[in-house]
């Protein structure tokens, strides 16, 4: 293990990859939204908070920061906030499922420095994508990616992402991603599927089997060096002597954290439970302390038990997976990852009671429709 | 493994890019470049020093030396200088 891996364990002065997700409103309901979104919270930052945020992100001299939600183009103050954020150097990646990219914001977004898209996109064709995401979604994400290409977004900030959650039903879709992202000049991230959100109730049916986290790791070495991952799929090293590109470690609380759309802090953007949560950013002392000082973080950064892997030969390159994983599927945190690679996931899954597993919080969303029922008089 | 390192990014007159930002760590740093929006490692305190002031010398081993860097220690300094340059973290110096 290196020593820079080693230095990263034990925390950063400010975080690399923070996310904020500025809404829990979204016009969309994926079944496997890491944060449950759907409607808005009536406690989210106000313009004035998120500023205060941005002005002390940019004191921690954090470079850049992944903006998501909910849907962020949702807020009102969206463009404001972002222009606010580019203007103080911090350079903006946002994901969206583009339902509110027309030509005229495309253009806007165009012309801004600094600032990168992500488009979410689950399936190269709408049955595929509709299924996880919703009725009439790939279109959508369709007619945005156009609208982005008509406006020259990619001649003037580079290309912009299609960003796909790897599942059961997509994973044989991984070129044709590519040869969409081709087509319009982006590029293709593809991230694992935790067991987040609503997804902790989708991954058991959604998550790619066996055979499939090998094709995936295949892919990835044959195809992937033009290919972000976000470093999630980090387990997938134990199946081999060659590494996947990226940092090989659970970032949460080291290098990662989340800022939820009231403020509350998190570890990390799939593990929204109390257990995970550091503080407000509205408490005294704002994010900078909590990031700091905070006992979560402070315990994140020690050295982890191996627990059950200890004995694994694998444990090296694959440092036991995904806390997140482990945590809203039951599993013990020093253990094996659900989908462990050397077979040990499936054991594991099996010892545990599904319903004793913790369950994600911060549920935002939207109250099931009525089933509509036919009226019959007898 | 020679003493005197003969790499020849060491007679290169560099600077870092600037549209990098440089953020100290206790490793060493975190340079980010705002338009390739790539992010590197210095893993080391000593090749953050050397790096900061590249722009203050013609050469890059006029840095090395005005920061104390032993020779035998040159040829690792300039493996990590070339790296930096491929990723265009650090460009030609203009001035
Ligand atoms: S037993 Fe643990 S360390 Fe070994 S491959 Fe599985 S998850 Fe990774
Ligand atoms: S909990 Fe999982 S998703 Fe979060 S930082 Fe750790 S490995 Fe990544």
């Amino acid at each position: 293990m290196t020593a820079l891996v080693d230095q990263l364990k034990g925390g950063l002065d400010a975080p690399i990859c923070l996310t904020w997700e500025l809404t829990y409103a979204c016009n969309l309901e994926c079944v496997h939204c890491l944060s449950s979104s759907g409607r808005r919270d009536p406690r989210e930052l106000t313009t004035d908070e998120a500023k205060a945020v941005l002005d002390e992100l940019h004191r921690l001299q954090v470079f850049y920061i992944n903006i998501g939600g909910g849907e962020p183009m949702i807020r009102r103050d969206f463009f404001e906030l972002v222009e606010y954020s580019i203007g103080l150097g911090i350079g903006v990646k946002f994901s969206t499922n583009g339902a509110f990219i027309d030509a005229d914001k495309a253009r806007r977004l165009t012309a801004l420095d600094y600032l990168d898209i992500q488009i979410s996109l689950d399936g190269t064709d709408a049955v595929t994508n509709d299924a996880v995401r919703g009725p009439g979604s790939y279109d959508t994400a369709i007619r945005a990616m156009g609208h982005l290409r008509d406006a020259g977004f990619v001649e003037r900030n580079g290309p912009f992402k299609i960003s796909v959650v790897v599942t059961r039903h997509n994973v044989d879709q991984l070129d044709e991603f590519q040869a969409l992202a081709d087509q319009y000049g982006a590029q293709l991230r593809i991230t694992r599927l935790r067991p987040s959100g609503r997804g902790a109730d989708a991954w058991h049916d959604l998550h790619p089997t066996d055979a499939q986290q090998r094709q995936i790791y295949q892919w990835l070495l044959a195809k992937g060096d033009r290919v972000l991952t976000g470093d999630s799929f980090f387990h997938l090293n134990a199946l081999g002597d060659e590494n996947l590109p990226g940092l090989n470690l659970c970032g949460a609380g080291r290098v990662v954290c989340l800022i939820d759309p009231v403020g509350d802090v998190y570890a990390c953007p799939f593990v929204i439970h109390d257990e995970f949560h550091a503080g407000n950013v509205r408490d005294d002392g704002g994010f900078a302390h909590i990031w700091r000082h905070s006992e979560l973080f402070h315990d994140l950064r020690q050295p982890q038990s191996a627990g059950a892997c200890a004995s694994c030969g694998s444990y090296d390159a694959c440092q036991g997976g995904c806390m997140a994983a482990k945590f809203f599927t039951g599993l013990p945190l020093d253990g094996p990852d659900p989908e462990c690679v050397g077979g040990e996931g499936e054991a594991a899954l099996a010892a545990v009671d599904r319903a004793d597993a913790p369950r994600p919080m911060a549920d935002h969303s939207k109250p099931a429709r009525p089933v509509p029922v036919a009226l019959v008089r007898k | 493994m020679t003493v005197t390192a003969d790499h020849p990014v060491l007679d290169r007159s560099l600077a870092l890019h600037p549209q990098v930002a440089l953020r100290p760590e206790p490793f060493g740093a975190l340079a980010y470049h705002y338009d390739t929006r790539r992010l590197v490692f210095l893993k080391h305190v000593d090749l953050v020093r050397v790096v900061e002031s590249l722009d203050d010398h013609d050469t890059v081993v006029a840095a090395l030396t005005a920061c104390r860097i032993p020779p035998e220690r040159h040829g690792a300094f300039a493996t990590a200088i070339a790296s930096l340059l491929d990723s265009e973290m650090l460009c030609d110096r203009t001035r």
